[in-house]
């Protein structure tokens, strides 16, 4: 009996490692949450800066989405994750102060969230270009502050224009994530590549991985559906 | 950057000492796993519009599996997952090929593009105008015929820009190479920053090899595009090409 019921647990834990994975899990679920959540604070604002009317804005915001786009994911990464490592340190050296060390996790969300701002912006500014002038100068007209016209009248209607992009921009970010086990963050890719060295059970361990990354996609486009309502009320669907 | 240039030029155009390496390596498994992938992609994609669930079914698991889960783990699996299995090793010629980086990295990216192909032309099979095909019936051609002169040509035609996105992404995605000891660009870069330090000088190099192929392949595919849809109508042409070039990357894969 008492065989059985650790046996039973050994599998449950995946042979002691069920823990590390969910670990893993939750180290990868967090990295995309929060690249997310600062991409979107980026994306909004290169697409403000974008329909903005003064030149060298646009020409910034411009600039930097093409050259993100055009640069693989990974190039990026390892570029900002070792370049600027290399610059703040010669930069505390510089200024004498004591070595600041970007640990993987930040670097991973900042770089992240830099490379999809530049996705989201695409997104937004379409979204923006799609509401009706009339509206911001009935805003205007009302007594409606800038800020107070962008919270009440543009923000919605930006977000409900842009939920598909948004999901789509979404799942390569779950994927995306898995690349920063390169740069040595321990993510599930890692945990599970460990579990699998260590146990010589690569492929189970690699497999299980695959798994979750499925449920997780799967998951988020049920949220996505339900945003999407969320965002729908008032708006009147043909069938 | 210039003496940098000088001793690694020759690595990240075409040839490391050894072997192929670099910016020919790269397209070598570009143009390998979307020539590869577009012809598997056809058939799958005729099987996901069947009518017979349990075919449709399975080509949608094929590409659901595919296309939720990343192509660096796809990779893992392909070279160090699969190897790992008894049977494999056992067997001299399976042996022999997961062994090799080269063909693991091969496979894992044509299934993987495969997938996303074939869901993309799967969907312009549907929207093929219905009237075309009964006239084509009406016309007495065959089901086959149908395909052949009706059918894939205007789906075709109608998915040249996804095309032309998902070989892009596709390029973007060959940086993960290197983790099966591919030598390509982006191998080259990691060796040139592990011998000189020059870390931002070594992967920016390779940031703009991979800028300038980007823009290279969407050059061409608007070419091509222009070429095969001169009959269609198209909406006036009042943006600079750069300015397309923004817009048309503005969708990233879609789902």
């Amino acid at each position: 009996m008492q065989d059985l019921f650790s046996k039973a647990l050994s599998l449950v834990d995946l042979g002691g490692y069920g823990h590390l994975i969910l670990q893993g899990t939750w180290m990868t679920v967090k990295l995309s949450l929060l690249s997310f959540a600062l991409a979107m604070i980026i994306g909004v604002g290169t697409a403000l800066m974008k329909s903005s009317r003064s030149m060298p804005l646009n020409a910034c915001a411009t600039l930097y989405t093409t050259l993100i786009r055009g640069v693989p994911d990974l190039v990026l990464m390892l570029l900002i994750f070792y370049g600027v490592q290399n610059w703040v340190g010669q930069l505390t050296v510089a200024l004498g102060l004591p070595f600041i060390y970007i640990d993987p996790f930040s670097a991973g969300v900042i770089t992240l969230a830099f490379i999809y701002g530049a996705y989201f912006s695409e997104t937004f500014r379409g979204a923006l270009q799609s509401i009706p002038e009339g509206q911001k100068e009935a805003a205007t007209a009302y007594g409606l502050s800038k800020g107070q016209s962008f919270r009440y009248v543009v923000f919605p209607q930006m977000m409900r224009f842009s939920l598909p992009g948004l999901s789509n921009v979404w799942q390569v970010i779950i994927k995306a994530t898995a690349l920063i086990s390169i740069i040595g963050l321990d993510d599930l890719i890692s945990a599970v590549v460990n579990a699998g060295k260590s146990t010589n059970q690569v492929f189970f361990f690699l497999i299980i991985a695959a798994g979750i990354f499925l449920i997780y996609s799967m998951l988020s486009n049920i949220a996505f559906a339900l945003l999407k309502k969320h965002f729908q009320i008032g708006v009147k669907e043909a069938n | 950057m210039f003496e940098l240039l000088e001793t690694y030029w020759k690595p990240f155009l075409y040839f490391d000492g050894y072997s192929y390496s670099g910016v020919a390596v790269t397209l070598w498994l570009l143009i390998f796993s979307v020539i590869v992938g577009f012809a598997l992609s056809i058939p799958l994609a005729v099987a996901r519009n069947s009518k017979y669930k349990l075919i449709s079914w399975s080509v949608g698991l094929f590409t659901t599996v595919f296309r939720g889960t990343p192509l660096y783990l796809q990779l893992l699996i392909c070279y160090s997952g699969i190897y790992s299995l008894t049977f494999v090793q056992d067997q001299p010629f399976l042996n022999s090929f997961f062994r090799n980086g080269m063909s693991c990295t091969l496979l894992a990216f044509t299934l993987n593009t495969c997938a996303y192909m074939c869901e993309m032309f799967a969907g312009a099979l549907k929207n093929v105008n219905a009237g075309e095909i009964e006239a084509a019936k009406a016309f007495g051609m065959s089901r086959f015929k149908t395909y052949r002169y009706i059918i894939f040509p205007a789906a075709l035609k109608q998915s040249i820009p996804q095309y032309s996105n998902e070989v892009i992404i596709l390029l973007h995605s060959t940086t993960i190479a290197f983790t099966a000891t591919v030598p390509d660009i982006l191998k080259i870069a990691r060796d040139a920053n592990s011998a000189t330090y020059m870390t931002f000088q070594s992967f920016g190099i390779a940031a703009i090899l991979y800028l300038m192929l980007s823009f290279i392949l969407f050059y061409l595919f608007r070419r091509f595009e222009r070429y095969y849809t001169a009959h269609l109508p198209r909406p006036p042409v009042t943006k600079s090409r750069l300015s397309t070039y923004f817009s048309f990357l503005n969708k990233k894969r879609t789902q």
